[in-house]
């Protein structure tokens, strides 16, 4: 059982690799578990530490959406169509001199005759008082906690406060972006977790066995990774009824997704139990009269778990782009489903991107969080060597 | 050599029967059927003649099962050059792709040189130069490249395009040359057009192009071949040149292969986003109106062009390494 704990058996570790942990892991170096000594090396590069801080962040908002978001996703004002971002104001001159207090400064429309369009400049008159735990609209948080507080919100419900400014509809981009989130990020998830069950067991079936299967397998992938990935997720996304509800929409698309999605994996499995097939000690637990299952679950497994966990955070990534360029498209998801694909949908005529320039930032929260995973999947990938 | 490459031929074959079939076989996913489609276009008020419908079914096996369909179709093309008959346009598939096909030829192809040019000087350059200045820039905009999904760059250029320079970037031709005759001046103002796509859709292969060139570059460089180039005397430029840099190309063209399937996606949303006149935007077209054929024949030759991209690549690879022949 001792191999359980400690994964299979490493070569001698060498003396430089001690001058780069710390002082007091000198003599618990010999002894640190394998996850200890990832933890170690992980913990030295930075970009990652902190991308990862950013990425629990990122999914504590998916989490909390119903609270942090000032308004629900489909509160319209359309007299607000395409106002600008608001300034949120911390600082209040009142007589006695600056007093904290949080407000934002209302709107002034007018509409240009020729044009019809309509412009916006601040109203200084009208002060739209903003304040921590506000009453706004009443929610369940995930379908148990009720309550009608948010985070922030102006104190009259009814009130506009538009932090990031509104879409075409009048929409606020910030609540709906908070909304998205929690779309785009658990896609990644339910996408990657469904790569790593087909990864995992066809990839096994073709390393562990060979022959044949593995042939089978092996040309199966190569024809997926062939075939241009937009186009082919096009086609299989054009494919869903329009009169499906989102949530089969969305269940879906993740599977769409994985169809290529788990060839990466199945190939990164398939190479461990190649490589790893011949090692002593799989062989000694073989001799030692370990049945099948468990040489792969507790001798084989263990010892790749560690590349397949940066293989999926690398994954992920991939994901949320892929989801955001096809709802982007109009083929993904579809409204009323809020994700920043579907936001950045209406970011798709330039002309009104000109003169609301806000409706790019969905897009800047697809790059942050592409970004941290990024990071973070490169981070634990060079972790998960920490013999080398 | 020869029999490698008869070999590896060979296989391309089946894959390319598989890859018509999966096209074909998406495109009959979206329930409701040729008759119904037409319905559909019926009551958006287009002439729509019976009997045409009754000879189209009759030609392309509508009413039969699906591997009987799927013969009709392959075996038009394969025989006749027939891809079927596009039901939005009202015309043949034949007549309305080989002009598209050609010009995301031209955006992937160009794409791919870029890619190439690019990233090979700057992967050496941040390999040789590790920490340096130079160095740092390359990773960092390797990272953005990383993750800016092409689609959004091309927007946020268009924006950039509109806004500060009063023109919209888009489209590959100035709108005095679309429909005028191919000379040269036309050929310039494609060229100067091509040039912003060409570097959205190669951004993100040149950049992971970089860091794999510049993580086996730094691999070899370490060896203790290239100390002993270096102690006879061989300069530093040379030495870099014909041993180092050889070795650290063979993964690099190992990759070439898989980045033809990223270059063609990357290349067909792009055209969406820029409206360009390629296989893109109307393949998107065909799919949301589906329209059957149009779609399947787009598919079907954006996969077979990758798989004959691959299969050069292959070749490429083992004239690179005698040890991919002889395995």
């Amino acid at each position: 059982m001792e191999t359980k704990k400690t994964g299979p058996p490493q070569p001698n570790i060498p003396d430089a690799t001690a001058n780069e942990l710390p002082p007091e892991a000198d003599i618990s170096l010999q002894l640190a578990s394998q996850w200890q000594l990832m933890w170690w090396r992980f913990r030295k590069h930075k970009l990652a530490l902190v991308s990862s801080i950013v990425i629990i962040l990122v999914y504590l908002v998916a989490a909390f959406v119903e609270f942090l978001a000032p308004f629900p996703p489909d509160r319209m004002i359309s007299q607000l169509a395409y106002a600008p971002p608001q300034r949120l104001r911390l600082w209040e001159k009142t007589d006695e001199g600056l007093k904290f207090g949080m407000y934002v400064y209302g709107y002034a429309s007018k509409i240009d005759v020729l044009s019809l369009q309509r412009t916006f400049t601040v109203d200084k008159e009208q002060k739209i008082a903003v304040r921590f735990f506000a009453k706004g609209a009443p929610y369940r948080l995930w379908g148990l906690i009720a309550s009608d507080r948010h985070l922030i919100g102006p104190v009259d419900p009814q009130a506009p406060m538009y932090l990031l400014g509104a879409d075409r509809l009048g929409r606020d981009l910030f609540s709906r972006m908070i909304y998205g989130t929690r779309v785009s990020m658990t896609i990644g998830l339910v996408g990657v977790t469904l790569s790593l069950v087909l990864g995992v067991v066809l990839g096994g079936v073709s390393g562990y066995y060979g022959g044949l299967v593995d042939l089978l397998i092996q040309r199966v992938m190569e024809i997926l990774r062939s075939m241009p990935t937009i186009p082919l997720w096009m086609g299989l996304a054009a494919a869903i009824p329009a009169y499906w509800s989102p949530l089969l929409v969305y269940f879906m698309i993740t599977i769409i997704l994985s169809v290529i999605g788990w060839t990466w994996l199945a190939q990164a499995v398939r190479g461990k139990f190649y490589s790893l097939k011949t090692e002593d000690f799989v062989i000694a637990a073989k001799l030692d009269g370990c049945s099948e299952l468990q040489v792969i679950l507790s001798h084989m497994v263990p010892s790749f778990t560690s590349h397949i966990i940066a293989t999926l955070t690398l994954a992920i990534p991939q994901m949320i782009i892929a989801e955001t360029a096809l709802s982007f498209l109009g083929i993904g998801l579809r409204p009323p489903v809020v994700s920043w694909g579907v936001l950045l949908r209406e970011a798709q005529n330039v002309r009104v991107l000109a003169t609301s320039p806000w409706l790019f930032l969905p897009g800047a929260a697809v790059i942050v969080a592409v970004l941290a995973l990024n990071f973070l999947g490169d981070g634990i990938r060079d972790a998960a060597d920490p013999y080398k | 050599m020869g029999g490698y490459f008869i070999r590896r031929t060979l296989y391309a074959i089946p894959a390319m029967l598989v890859i018509s079939f999966v096209s074909f076989l998406l495109i009959q996913l979206p329930p409701g059927t040729f008759a119904d489609t037409v319905a559909a276009e019926m009551m958006e008020g287009a002439s729509v003649n019976e009997d045409a419908i009754r000879a189209i079914e009759e030609r392309y096996g509508l009413n039969q099962p699906l591997l009987v369909q799927y013969w009709k179709w392959i075996s038009g093309i394969i025989l006749r050059g027939d891809f079927g008959q596009s039901f939005i346009w009202n015309r043949p598939v034949a007549s309305l792709i080989w002009e598209r096909l050609g010009y995301t030829l031209i955006l992937t192809g160009s794409a791919f040189f870029f890619v190439i040019l690019v990233s090979v000087p700057i992967g050496i350059y941040s390999a040789v130069r590790q920490h340096s200045v130079g160095d740092y820039v390359a990773t960092c905009v390797g990272f953005l490249g990383l993750a800016v999904p092409s689609f959004l760059l091309a927007l946020i250029l268009m924006y950039i395009g509109f806004r500060y320079f009063g023109q919209s970037i888009g489209g590959f031709f100035s709108p005095e040359y679309t429909r005028a005759p191919w000379d040269w001046a036309k050929y310039r103002d494609l060229l100067s057009h091509l040039w912003i796509p060409m570097i959205v859709v190669g951004l993100g292969g040149t950049t992971s192009l970089i860091r794999i060139i510049r993580a086996n570059l730094l691999d070899e460089l370490l060896k203790p071949y290239v100390v002993t180039a270096r102690a006879k005397g061989l300069s530093e430029l040379g030495l870099l040149l014909k041993y180092p840099v050889r070795l650290s190309l063979i993964p690099f063209v190992a990759t070439l292969g898989w980045m033809l399937p990223d270059l063609v996606s990357g290349a067909t949303i792009v055209s969406v986003v820029m409206s360009l006149p390629t296989t893109g935007p109307l393949l998107l077209r065909a799919l949301m109106g589906q329209d059957m054929y149009l779609a399947a024949s787009f598919i079907m030759l954006l996969s077979v062009l990758t798989v004959i991209g691959t299969l050069i690549s292959d070749v490429l690879l083992a004239i690179v390494d005698p040890r991919i022949r002889f395995h």
